[in-house]
């Protein structure tokens, strides 16, 4: 019965997606969205939650920008060289591109944003740089990366939201964090900052000066500010809004809000961070420091029936440590389908006595806690008594981080490419307290290591491919962690909506080209 | 002792709670016999109406776990609970009114300065912080729930034994030499037993409905299943499935509203005059 919802809702999707190519987009018009919760921020380059993600993506934009496949398109960058050897990246600028105040972008402001901007905000940022060699600018609309080695996931991090192009003028020799503008942020894309009202909505209109010719064909974009689930459902029933972005609603409303006429619902635009749910499982303690206490936990877990129940069908059960949207997914390695059977036996086998074991459920409301229930009634099945500690969203944090737990949910995103995304959670280098996004299990296998290591360096995509492939087998074998489910954040709107999600970034970087019928 | 029952009797809404306390009771005491599988168990499909399904009269939750097995195990909880905190209250509660009342002057102000402490903080606020640092569990709920609810019997001990202090039997007693211990266990208490008794049967109302407010914002003991915590998981979903929190709401307002109609009798049956004035 699931099944079909989510197909029927796939369906809703395809047919929508057709007229769209008949009709002939239409300028004009404002957008109603939400967002939720209220953005601390709004200068992409130092806040970078999902919700400034989703508002800023109109604001900034990144070199390039990413289709569904996660195959790189032009953006800032018109068009783009990898020398043969992997080692040099030579950007050519579109023309034309002028900065909201009015300032023309050159090649320096993206000189600027690698070398001082990001490295200054962003870790994250700091760590791919130091296999970076040089970014230089021959001339006003060229930039060119040097690498010290080759570095397959580098042509992925130019997406709008891990590296926003920012404006020099307004940020070059000055305290980036402190600096006035970030109240008013001033960008290259599609749509302009006009008002922000605390706690009500924050309204972005038409970027003029665009450089695109024609685009955008919105003329205002509002993303309104609710915070309670079910008011965020209603006005959209109301028609106050047009977009229910992903994340926003409870699941059981989207099953029920897909059923009005003209509402269209889409599971795309999470392709790049493709979230994946787990349960750390800490690999210190007895008995989980056991691989086969690991694996009986696998085969206990009913995956299909809390993505059924839980997630009322929306997402797709985890089949190992790298999703089956990112680049390098195979198939391969055990599965564990659910079978209390198999995990009985390998519970005598260890000789399991039935010690209780402690359970942090991540404290993001309802989905949550229900989902955290049902691993606790999987277990209790096969005889693993587990143990809840309820916390807040800071004692979920310290505990994780300090590695006071025994199994403890959590998600985490995977960034377009293995090496920027799943590596850190499983390489014997990342086991350190104080992040709850790094190896919080403690798992160690040298041999892994080894393998992450080579892949992340590898030239050919051939080499990558055969490279993860092995160490897919080996952690799949191993669990260092148990992989429960490829998150899927529907997006719910009006059918009218046209190119509403044609990036894997979600709405959040397709605005430019989305039209709404009047 | 015929006399009190014929009394409490005479009181029709009184008989009425303390059936329903006897129903709510008998569902606490034969919960494990009627529903031996865990209510936390995923039994049958979710969203299942009630009345629809034999055995699943009440129908099941968002998971599929059966509302009526809920319902008899979150019986038994909510009673333990409201039981033990009052007791637990209480036992504070009754020691500090009646040294307070009985021995005046610096005990007297040190004592009631305590109480109004606590008084002056919004006992449910009060309840959510404490389970808050405390970690949600059975025994910090009950904790917490005790903690916020003694400051009134203090001041119903003290007034009480302020008024009885001064009566020819109290004197009589100190003057033949009793100790201030005894006076006030052997002369005072007993005196004080029916005001007493009348509150606590309120306290544990209130008691069930803190829990169940506790529980409602996801401050219960994760490992319990409790009416509360059906209400709040189900609140969510109330546009689909209206039984989910239907029937624990309507267990929650029985349950209270038993308590305090047998409070409202005790306090007529033990008070015969006031009944008579009113």
């Amino acid at each position: 019965m699931f099944k079909k919802t989510l197909s029927a809702a796939l369906l809703g999707t395809v047919c929508a997606a057709l007229p769209a190519f008949a009709q002939d987009p239409v300028a004009g018009g404002r957008l109603n969205l939400l967002v939720q919760p209220e953005p601390s921020g709004l200068m992409l380059g130092i806040t970078t939650n999902a919700a400034t993600n989703l508002v800023s993506g109109g604001i900034y934009e990144g070199l390039l920008r990413y289709d569904q496949d996660l195959t790189p398109e032009p953006s800032l960058a018109k068009s783009w060289e990898i020398s043969e050897d992997g080692l040099t990246y030579t950007f050519h600028l579109q023309e034309g591109v002028k900065w909201h105040d009015g300032e023309p972008m050159t090649a320096h402001d993206v000189v600027f944003t690698f070398t001082e901007f990001l490295t200054e905000t962003q870790p994250r940022h700091r760590n791919i740089m130091n296999r970076v060699a040089s970014v230089e600018a021959p001339d006003e609309l060229t930039v060119v990366f040097t690498l010290k080695q080759a570095f397959g996931p580098f042509i992925r991090i130019f997406a709008y939201k891990t590296a926003p192009i920012v404006p020099a003028h307004i940020y070059e020799g000055t305290d980036f964090r402190a600096n006035e503008a970030n109240a008013t942020p001033i960008g290259t894309g599609p749509f302009k900052l006009d008002e922000w009202q605390r706690g009500a909505y924050i309204g972005l209109v038409k970027n003029e000066d665009y450089w695109m010719e024609g685009r955008p064909y919105l003329d205002e974009v509002i993303y309104h500010i609710i915070p309670d689930a079910a008011s965020r459902a209603n006005a959209y029933e109301t028609g106050d809004l047009d977009v229910l972005p992903g994340g926003t609603i409870e699941n059981f409303d989207i099953v029920r809000l897909q059923k009005n006429e003209g509402t269209c619902v889409d599971e795309g635009g999470w392709q790049y961070s493709s979230p994946m749910a787990w349960m750390w499982l800490n690999n210190r303690n007895a008995p989980l420091d056991n691989p086969k206490m690991r694996q009986a936990i696998m085969y206990a877990l009913d995956r299909e029936l809390a993505l059924q129940v839980v997630w009322n069908g929306f997402g797709r059960v985890a089949k190992g440590p790298i999703a089956s949207t990112t680049p390098f997914f195979d198939e391969t390695g055990p599965l564990y389908e659910h079978n209390p059977e198999k995990a009985k036996e390998l519970l005598a086998e260890i000789g399991y006595d039935g010690t209780p074991l402690r359970m942090l459920p991540l404290p993001y409301g309802e989905t949550w806690q229900r989902w955290a229930e049902v691993v606790r009634q999987n277990l209790a099945q096969v005889g693993i008594t587990l143990q809840t500690e309820a916390t807040d969203v800071a004692g979920w944090n310290q505990k994780t981080s300090q590695w006071d737990y025994d199994l403890a949910f959590t998600f985490v995103a995977q960034n377009g490419d293995p090496e920027l995304g799943v590596a850190r959670n499983y390489i014997s280098s990342q086991i350190a307290k104080g992040n709850p996004f790094n190896n919080v299990e403690g798992y160690s296998n040298p041999k892994v290591d080894e393998l992450f290591a080579k892949a992340a360096v590898a030239v050919s995509t051939e080499e990558r491919q055969a490279l993860y492939t092995e160490v897919q087998q080996i952690l799949q074998e191993d669990v260092p962690i148990a992989w429960l489910q490829e998150l899927s954040f529907p997006t719910v709107y009006d059918c009218g909506v046209h190119n509403l999600i044609t990036t894997a970034n979600g709405a959040g970087n397709s605005l430019r080209d989305t039209w709404k019928e009047q | 002792m015929l006399d009190f029952l014929k009394r409490f009797a005479g009181n029709r809404g009184a008989v009425i709670g303390a059936l329903l306390l006897v129903v709510t009771l008998l569902l606490a005491i034969f919960s494990p016999m009627l529903y031996p599988q865990s209510p936390w168990a995923i039994a049958q499909r979710p969203f299942l109406e009630p009345f629809t399904t034999e055995g699943y009269l009440m129908g099941t939750d968002t998971l599929g776990r059966n509302v009526a097995s809920g319902l008899a195990h979150g019986a038994y909880i909510s009673l333990l609970i409201g039981l033990i905190s009052t007791l637990v209250s209480l036992a504070i509660g009754i020691p500090l009114g009646a040294c307070a009342g009985y021995f005046g002057g610096w005990v007297d102000d040190i004592l009631m300065r305590v109480t109004e402490f606590f008084q002056v903080i919004p006992t449910f606020a009060f309840a959510v912080v404490l389970v808050a640092i405390l970690q949600p569990s059975l025994t910090s709920i009950i904790t917490a729930i005790a903690l916020v609810s003694w400051p009134p019997v203090a001041r119903l001990l003290r007034g009480e034994v302020l008024a009885l202090k001064s009566r020819e039997f109290i004197e009589a007693a100190q003057l033949s030499g009793q100790s201030s211990t005894t006076i006030i266990l052997r002369q005072i208490m007993p005196n004080t037993l029916s005001p007493v008794v009348v509150m606590s049967s309120m306290m544990i109302a209130t008691a069930i409905l803190t829990e169940s407010a506790l529980s409602f914002m996801g401050l219960g003991d994760p490992e319990i299943m409790s009416w509360g915590y059906m209400v709040g998981a189900g609140r969510t979903v109330i546009r689909q499935a209206w039984w989910i929190s239907f029937f624990p709401g309507l267990a929650i307002l029985l349950t209270v509203l038993a308590f305090n109609l047998i409070g409202e009798g005790l306090n007529d049956a033990l008070n015969p005059r006031l009944r008579k004035r009113g």
